[in-house]
């Protein structure tokens, strides 16, 4: 599998990461060093193999389903780039 | 008279503040200054002297009063992974320039009930993405160590690279790592110190930024088998916060430490015998199984078949992953958001902060995860790498369902390489170095490394422990054994 620079322009569109176009045919070549390397894993017979889902086989916790947190307004915002009137801020996104 | 104080473990420096010897006051004070002393090594990003004076004196109060648990007092660095409450946490990286948690990650709660004293926080690779501590937005992490004249900077390795510098040049007692691949064991195998990766589930990830989640495990770096088995301690439990900690009692591992392994079975696993290994590393493997062998453990040689596949599932699971927990990172929360043209809508915000936040390594694997996850492929690698990892991890319960108790492998396949050697190689050479160690966190084993010697050029090399899961006594006890046995007590010259 070979990926060329549309797929690269693709992949980093995907990811949300703005990559300038002269960027794109260095990028697809790692990203090709990359691929070249998990490749191998085509050698492995996985007939049967179950994928491997939980790194350690035991049931997650549960715990009712109830409000135990929360009222933090202020401290959820603190952070924020931009915030107004309690609320996260940013650019129009309906017209 | 600081260092003398700053190069303490932690059993002796529990020792004698028990005794009155010193005071935590004293011990902070040593480490702050040199701490201020050794900014060439890009060790500490964010030093906190205030919150460590505040806390050395609620420890000094806690001693007087007689309760004094083992971490009463003693003077830690904190990975920039562990959000710190009012603490800048950025995990090494620009998109969370500014960020300051509103909350404290469990690990450190419970290091701080234990007593603990918080210098700073420490350098790392971004978002816990390298084997150099090169990726890092605050800079290069420098390793204390040298060979021999030639002043050229070493890597401390990666990415807990900051904390296993700040631990080998003594200026704290011990520190926090977090290790996917090998985060912990390779930097600390990089600077001749000892650092274990616990269970996958023993420590709580809550408040730890995440990076891979499925192999993600925080764990202690320290100056001797002991003092890890200590840190351990503080460190791990059921967290209700993280369902994927697991509620099992966590022991008392010191106690666990009898130094005796007569009878007990080591595997000698043969594919970890790569090609082009260099011969120190397979001579030091060699001395770490005679010595094992000397202290009465019965040597076996063993098979781990999937063992050259490890790398390559890490490098689709982990950035498969990673792009999803990277998500977050939108300039809407937290952190960095990009300044915005005229007319620029919200992907513009996304795409823009993210380009401009995320360094080349983390773009790449963000980039890479995102298409190993898309339509049409996720079958073909994610599923694969999946079913490749559920191998992975049969081969090691194939090891122990046939008597084995611990596994011995060398921890890296080199020593300390230059900083920006290995920059005009693809990246895969740099993912090279995590190859004995990244088989564990797939199968979310328990992992130490110990120094065991040096190289020619005088500089430490290490041995890496792989226990059975939930034994990380039994493993610190194995590696205590290995640690008398290997006397290693070299340390670097003090150059910074």
């Amino acid at each position: 599998m070979s990926i060329d620079i549309e797929t690269a322009r693709k992949v980093a569109k995907l990811a949300r990461i703005a990559v300038p176009e002269e960027d794109l045919p260095a990028l697809a070549g790692e990203f090709n060093a990359i691929l070249g390397f998990i490749e191998q894993l085509g050698e492995v017979d996985v007939e049967g193999v179950e994928p491997m889902v939980s790194v350690t086989p035991m049931r997650l916790k549960r715990r009712e389903d109830v409000v135990t947190d929360g009222d933090r307004q202020a401290e959820i915002l603190a952070n924020a780039p931009d915030a107004r009137e309690g609320f996260f801020a940013v650019p129009k996104v309906v017209e | 008279m600081t260092k003398e104080l700053s190069s303490l473990t932690i059993v002796e420096a529990r020792d004698r503040l028990r005794a009155g010897e010193v005071t935590a006051a004293e011990l902070t004070e040593a480490c702050l200054a040199e701490i201020e002393a050794a900014d060439a090594l890009g060790a500490f990003v964010h030093k906190t002297p205030e919150i460590a004076r505040a806390q050395a004196a609620e420890a000094d109060a806690r001693l007087k009063n007689g309760e004094a648990p083992s971490l009463c007092g003693i003077p830690l660095g904190i990975k920039d992974l562990f959000c710190t409450k009012g603490v800048a946490s950025q995990a090494g990286s620009a998109i969370l320039d500014g960020f300051r948690p509103e909350y404290e990650s469990t690990v450190t709660q419970q290091l701080f009930e234990a007593g603990a004293v918080m210098l700073g926080k420490l350098n790392m690779d971004e978002f816990a993405m390298g084997s150099s501590n090169e990726t890092s937005t605050y800079g290069n992490a420098v390793n204390p160590w040298r060979r021999g004249n030639d002043d050229t900077a070493l890597t401390p390795g990666g990415s807990s690279g900051g904390s296993a510098a700040a631990v080998a040049a003594d200026l704290c007692l011990g520190a926090t790592g977090t290790d996917t691949g090998g985060s912990i064991r390779q930097p600390a195998a990089f600077t001749g110190i000892t650092g274990l990766k616990p269970t996958y589930g023993r420590v709580s990830r809550w408040g730890i930024i995440a990076f891979a989640s499925s192999l993600d495990q925080a764990g202690p770096m320290g100056k001797s088998v002991r003092d890890c088995a200590i840190l351990l301690e503080a460190m791990a439990g059921h967290d209700a916060k993280d369902s994927t900690s697991a509620d099992l009692p966590v022991p008392d591992f010191e106690a666990m430490l009898t130094g005796d392994i007569r009878g007990k079975t080591i595997g000698i696993p043969r594919e970890y015998r790569m090609e082009g290994m260099p011969d120190e590393i397979e001579a030091l493997w060699a001395e770490g199984r005679a010595m094992l062998e000397g202290a009465g453990a019965r040597i076996v040689d063993i098979s781990l078949p999937h063992t050259k596949y490890a790398l390559p599932a890490y490098y689709v699971i982990a950035p498969a992953e990673a792009s999803s927990n990277l998500a977050r990172y939108d300039g809407v929360r937290y952190g960095h958001r990009a300044r915005l043209a005229q007319g620029d809508g919200i992907v513009e915000m996304y795409e823009k902060t993210r380009a401009e936040g995320f360094g080349a390594e983390v773009k790449r694997r963000v980039m890479v995860g995102t298409y190993v996850l898309s339509a049409g492929f996720y079958d073909a690698y994610y599923n694969r790498a999946r079913k490749v990892r559920a191998l992975i991890k049969r081969d090691f319960e194939e090891a122990f369902a046939g008597g084995v108790e611990a596994i011995l492998t060398p921890a890296t396949p080199s020593a300390a390489f230059g900083l920006g050697e290995m920059a005009e190689a693809d990246p895969v050479a740099m993912y090279l170095n995590d190859v004995f160690t990244v088989t564990v966190n797939l199968a979310g084993l328990p992992g130490i490394a110990v120094p065991a010697g040096l190289d020619r050029q005088g500089l430490p090399l290490g041995l890496q422990l792989i226990g059975r899961p939930w034994e990380e006594g039994d493993l610190l006890n194995t590696a205590y054994a290995l640690e008398a046995a290997a006397g290693f007590v070299s340390k670097p010259t003090n150059w910074w």
